[in-house]
């Protein structure tokens, strides 16, 4: 028992100690680089355009409920957490802090009275985020009305509950720094890496995550298992990496919704979120920027990880067989015989990404549940995928997705009925 | 330089225009868009085989509409309607209830047999005439008086199964279905008896739909409740 107390109170000590030595300091260095588009704009206008490309309002607002109220529910492999209010309510809101408590929830990840905050709330990325930049956000924010919605108390799993333990994740994880310009490159790239690592918080899905939640910084592999979806890598060109694309291409998949021509693209799922309630608003020349950036992400190795096959070698063409049936029974009229697809009504299977990436439970997803392309202003009348969970059976399902990743030179591993009952888990998006 | 991104971005947005229309000319239809609401509403609107799902096919185009945004802003609660319905403009989820409205499909008939008589006669009272005891109005007296629904907004009652107006009735008197307030059934939902909801839906599930009957063109005056729905 003696030997016991001893070693927590050790432990803890080294704890104190780790905590202390690692202790991000706040570094306001850096500017931003400089705002192609935004310049003449106001201020709050200026604070606008960054809470939109940032999709505040995404996570802050339940369905149904006021802008910037909160609510939303945000699974996580660590429990639910329900996002705050930030609206200027001075109770339940964010109407009593003052631009610097902004500035260091941003900045530093912690509010007023040194709460630390969870990085659910990506403040690993909105560090990067400038001084005048977080100002302009919190003026816009302060035109908002107040909305008297308490919060709802995260629901997370022992011991994550514990906010003092996030004292040690700063310390391993974080460091708090506005992001430095790289005269190597032009204006316009500094501004798109500005955005995309900062306030955009693209890499809040697009990067995979340790088993602590932080996104691996270096050499990151992956994209990330996120809100039950995976969000593709954006550095490898056989999931979502656009390095050979126009640059107009990737704006316009980013302002559209959908692309078609030689390189197609669809967003779906919370993609399709960020394009509706996010990008279609941003300007013109900061969608160019943030294409400009993708387009020279250094180009990552496909993952090919020994995949647990589950499916008897004997069992294949059987499964192939069947799959054919159903797809000739419910595919083949909108995405064609041969997976060759019709233009921006249903994507060719054909050499699809998502159809052959390793993580499948996207492929899963659209079959089981459906959708349609986000209804943006380029493309408001969008073609939607029927749900097939109603009328098909998980072997169903994983059989036409087998015969799918396995024809017209697509030469992916087959999908078992486990893989299906996995994508049907976690709330739709 | 300059000069030559600015060509290219017009030439882009050109291209863009070009490329985002792309496809056959008979897939541009509402039809090929309403593909996704066939699996659980049925070939051209009709209900699926469970009976859940309910007819959508000939309803006002301003109830489907409600619905749909509805569901989209959160009033009414069923995971896929919100997930189908979460990112699109009202222009286009009025194109699909139009669609779905204009679509004139025969009806099943639904047995009444093993129905108690007292449930369907009592059933019948609700629906005709309310019950002024508990303060309830005639179904008719604003679904109109063949119970067909009454433009623009209000539905229909016959042809959609019991199991569908059961759970609605259930939903509104819970509240995880709203409509815009003064939300008039979910106050009606509240003060109906468990027995009579059945007996209401009983009869009405079990009625033959009169063929080359649509919509009433007006709500029956005086409406009995206001309604935010239909106002």
């Amino acid at each position: 028992m003696k030997l016991r107390i001893t070693l927590l109170v050790v432990l803890l000590c080294l704890v104190a100690a780790a905590a202390l030595l690692f202790w991000p300091r706040d570094r306001q260095t850096g500017e931003a680089p400089p705002s192609l588009s935004t310049a003449q704009l106001d201020t709050v206008e200026r604070g606008r355009a960054l809470v939109t490309l940032g999709d505040c309002e995404g996570c802050h607002t339940v369905r149904g409920g006021q802008a910037f109220a909160g609510g939303r529910s945000i699974p996580t492999p660590f429990g639910t957490f329900f996002s705050p209010n930030i609206t200027q309510d001075a109770q339940y809101g964010i109407g009593s802090w003052r631009a610097d408590d902004f500035w260091r929830a941003l900045h530093n990840g912690s509010a007023p009275g040194g709460k630390l905050l969870y990085p659910t709330f990506p403040y690993t990325n909105f560090t990067k985020i400038s001084r005048a930049d977080s100002d302009a956000m919190f003026a816009y924010l302060k035109t908002l009305p107040a909305v008297p919605v308490a919060n709802r108390d995260h629901k997370l799993k022992f011991p994550y509950g514990q906010r003092w333990l996030l004292a040690i994740w700063r310390g391993l994880f974080f460091t708090p720094g506005v992001y430095e310009s790289d005269s190597q490159h032009t204006a316009e790239w500094n501004r798109g890496a500005y955005l995309v690592q900062g306030v955009a918080h693209c890499s809040a899905c697009h990067e995979s995550r340790n088993a602590l939640g932080a996104v691996r910084s270096k050499n990151n592999p992956s994209g990330g298992l996120v809100l039950s979806w995976y969000a593709p890598s954006l550095s490898i060109p056989e999931e979502a990496g656009v390095q050979a694309w126009s640059e107009a291409d990737i704006a316009t998949l980013l302002r559209a919704g959908i692309l078609n021509g030689n390189h197609r693209g669809y967003t779906f799922g919370p993609m399709a979120e960020v394009v509706y309630e996010s990008l279609q608003h941003a300007d013109e020349r900061d969608l160019n920027a943030i294409a400009v950036y993708l387009k020279s992400l250094p180009v990552g190795a496909a993952q090919n990880e020994p995949r647990r096959v589950g499916l008897a070698p004997a069992s294949i063409p059987i499964v192939m067989s069947n799959g054919q049936q159903v797809y000739k029974d419910h595919c083949a009229r909108c995405h064609g015989d041969a997976g060759e697809g019709q233009s921006t009504v249903a994507p060719a299977l054909k050499n699809s990404r998502i159809v052959n990436m390793n993580h499948s439970v996207d492929a899963v997803r659209m079959v089981l549940y459906g959708g349609y392309a986000p209804g943006t202003e380029l493309n408001p009348r969008p073609f939607g995928m029927p749900p097939f969970y109603p009328t098909l059976s998980s072997e169903q399902i994983a059989s036409v997705l087998t015969y799918i990743r396995g024809s017209w030179g697509n030469a992916s591993p087959p999908i078992i009925p486990d893989d299906v009952e996995a994508g049907m888990t976690g709330p739709l998006w | 330089m300059l000069h030559m991104r600015k060509i290219a971005r017009v030439l882009g947005a050109a291209l863009l225009v070009h490329t985002l229309t792309l496809y056959a000319a008979d897939l541009d239809t509402a039809e090929q868009r309403a593909l996704p609401c066939l699996p659980c509403h049925g070939k051209e609107g009709r209900a699926g085989p469970d009976g859940y799902y309910p007819r959508i096919a000939g309803k006002p185009a301003k109830y489907l509409l409600n619905q749909l945004v509805n569901f989209r802003d959160g009033r009414r609660y069923f995971p896929m309607m919100n997930y189908l319905t979460e990112r699109q403009q009202d222009a286009y989820l009025a194109e699909l209830a139009e669609y779905f409205s204009s679509q004139k499909l025969p009806y099943d008939f639904v047995s009444a047999q093993g129905v108690p008589e007292a449930t369907l006669a009592r059933g019948r009272i609700l629906a005709k005439d309310g019950d002024k005891s508990t303060d309830l109005p005639a179904c008719s007296a604003c679904h109109g008086d063949n119970l067909l629904g009454a433009l623009p907004a209000v539905p229909g009652l016959l042809g959609v199964s019991r199991s569908y107006l059961d759970a609605q009735l259930a939903a509104w008197r819970t509240g995880l279905r709203h409509a815009k307030a003064p939300d008039c059934m979910a106050n009606i939902a509240k003060k109906m008896t468990p027995a009579d909801i059945e007996a209401v839906t009983a009869w009405l599930a079990t009625q033959a739909v009169p063929e080359g009957l649509g919509p009433q063109a007006s709500v029956p005056a005086p409406q009995p409740v206001e309604c935010g729905s239909i106002s």
